[in-house]
Parts: structure tokens; sequence; C-alpha cells
């Protein structure tokens, strides 16, 4: 009787059960979100403003998806960890590509168009 | 010196949190994902894979893009449609981009109903989401088509500017749009098992010995917000730079 009550508890653990209230209103605010990553594009914003801007918006939706429609807000720390900090190493790669994207660029303005440099 | 620490097994252990919470779990001797089940283990590893792949696109993609000597055709220019008789910048992505929120919306509530074991309306839901994702795929084979035959865009070169834009375009959105069609046809897969009853009755599923649960739609889930989440940002990074 009581294995099996603890049974039922772990597997009640298992699901992820939340009001529906929360889903809908994270759905509003990707909207909402999208809608002013669009608006950047058609006010023609240019510059840093429009890097600032895009970067941010695509941040917030990506942690929004990933945190509440992906259930990461409710797992465990072991689990959130293993999964979220692997993804950090891309910023090395990052790194690399417009490193190596500077010295290509560099080198075919000097090989490609004489007199860039 | 030995320490005896009195322990019943009619409950489950208690488990720490925080720091102390990641250190125990890992050293448990046990499965280090508690709380979770093994295929959602399973499919959150894959779909770290997954972004791995993506970003090596999305990162190479910033490479050619910084190096090419030749002016990047813009985007928003590129993507744009003649609606009513006025241009309207980058409206078929923007359509695109809710289409698949919208998606992501009806998937998390096929998760709830799905966890309440609401047979009818989970089905209707992941149906829904399928005919969202569905619906992308088409708009997507139509932009696919406007760039081939109307603007004469190859993988190997196009008449706006410089050849990378083709060969990124093509190869990232390929990809992904190949994710989201996977996507569609397990969609219909799920809502199939839903309806039938397979998941209420843990039937076995098809090339597996586990029981059916309800579980599989929020593994299914997670495959479908990660599809989202790839696209928020080819969105950014792709058509908005």
């Amino acid at each position: 009787m009581a294995q099996a009550q603890g049974q039922q508890l772990v597997a009640h653990v298992e699901g992820q059960q939340h009001p529906i209230g929360i889903y809908l209103k994270i759905w509003g605010l990707l909207f909402v979100l999208s809608t002013a990553s669009y608006l950047v594009d058609y006010f023609h914003f240019q510059g840093y403003l429009r890097w600032f801007l895009i970067i941010v918006f695509m941040l917030l939706k990506a942690g929004l998806i990933v945190a509440v429609f992906m259930h990461m807000l409710w797992e465990r720390l072991a689990m959130v960890y293993a999964i979220l900090v692997p993804t950090l190493l891309l910023m090395v790669l990052l790194g690399i590509g417009a490193l190596e994207a500077d010295y290509t660029f560099f080198t075919r303005g000097v090989f490609f168009l004489k007199g860039l440099f | 010196m030995t320490q005896a620490i009195r322990t019943t097994t009619a409950q489950p252990l208690p488990l720490p949190e925080g720091i102390p919470g990641i250190v125990a779990d890992w050293s448990s001797d046990q499965r280090a994902f508690k709380n979770v089940p093994w295929g959602k283990a399973m499919m959150w590893i894959f779909l770290l894979s997954d972004t791995f792949i993506f970003s090596s696109f999305l990162i190479s993609y910033m490479t050619v893009r910084m190096s090419t000597t030749d002016p990047w055709p813009n985007p928003s220019e590129v993507f744009a449609l003649t609606l009513w008789g006025k241009k309207i910048p980058l409206i078929l992505i923007a359509i695109m981009t809710f289409v698949l929120i919208s998606s992501s919306g009806t998937m998390a509530m096929a998760v709830n109903f799905g966890y309440r074991k609401d047979r009818v309306k989970t089905f209707v839901l992941l149906l829904l989401t399928a005919a969202l994702g569905a619906t992308f795929v088409g708009m997507q084979a139509f932009e696919w088509t406007k760039l081939i035959v109307d603007e004469g865009i190859r993988p190997w070169g196009n008449p706006l500017g410089a050849a990378q834009f083709g060969s990124t375009f093509f190869m990232i959105t390929g990809f992904h749009g190949t994710h989201v069609s996977i996507g569609v046809i397990f969609l219909i897969i799920v809502a199939i098992k839903v309806i039938r009853g397979d998941l209420d009755h843990e039937r076995p599923g098809f090339m597996t010995g586990r029981k059916g649960k309800y579980e599989i739609v929020e593994i299914m889930g997670l495959y479908w917000h990660f599809v989202d989440l790839v696209w928020v940002f080819i969105f950014a990074v792709f058509y908005l730079w």
C-alpha cells in the first residue's frame, strides 16, 4: 500500500502539469515580441539600434520558449545545466568564425581587389 | 566514525535543491535526471546535438557573410510581397513566424490536455499543430519557388549580389523545413495514438516494448518547440540582419 502510494507520487511528479493561463500569457507575449521584431524591419531601424533590438527580441523569445513551453523552469538543475551549459561552448565557435572571417576578408581585399588596402 | 542513517523506502528520498541538488543527482549511483522520464531526457540530449548542428550552420553563415567582398542582397526587399498593389517588406516571413508561434501555442495546450487525459482535446490540438506546421512548409515551398523561378537565386550564385546568399539560404531554411516536415508526420502519428486510446491503455508503440504514456505528447512537444526555437534564431539573424 505504502509502496503503491510512493510510486504514484513519483508518477505524479514526472508529468509537467501547469495552469493553462500561463501558456496563454506566454503565447500572447511571443506574439507581441514577434510583432516588435518585425516592426524593427518595417520602420527601417539601422546600425547598432537595429542589432541591439534584434538580439534582445530574439533572446527574449528563445528564453520564453525554453523556460515555459519546454518546461525548463520546472526541471531540476542537474537537467537544466546538462542541456544549457554545453551551448555556451558555441561562443568559442562564434569567436573563431569571426576571426577567420575577418582574416579571409582581409586577404580577399589584398589579392582580389587591388587597391582596397 | 561510521554513522548509519535510517532511511525508509516507503516514500521517495527527499531531493536537495540548488547546487547541492546537482551534486546529489549526478552522484546518486542511479539515473542522473530525476523526475524526468527516460524518453524525455533522450529527446533533450538529441535536441542539444541538433542545437550544435543549427548553430554550426548559422555561424558558418556569419563567417561567409562577413568575409564576402560582394554586397549582400537585402533580405527585406528579397522577401517582400506585393499585396493589394502595395509592396510590403518581409511580410511572407512575418506571417510564417506567426504561423509557427501559433503552432507552438497549440502544442503547449495539447501537452497540457494530454496530462489531463482529455483525449479529444489533445487529438484536436495535435492535429491543429500539424496543420499549422504543414501551412508553414507550404509557405516555405512558395517562397523557394518565388526565389528560384522569379528571382533566379541558386545555391552557387544569384543576380542580386554575393553568391553565398543562395547557398546559406537554401542550406539553413532547407534543413529547418525538413525538421518541420518530420515534425508534422510525427504529430499525426502521436495524434492517432491519442485518439485510438493507445496511451490510456498503455499499449506499447511501434518498434518499442515500452508502454504508451502521455509523456510521449510532451516529448513530441519538446521537438516541436525546438523547431520554433530554431526559427526564432533564423528569423533574427538571416531575415532581419
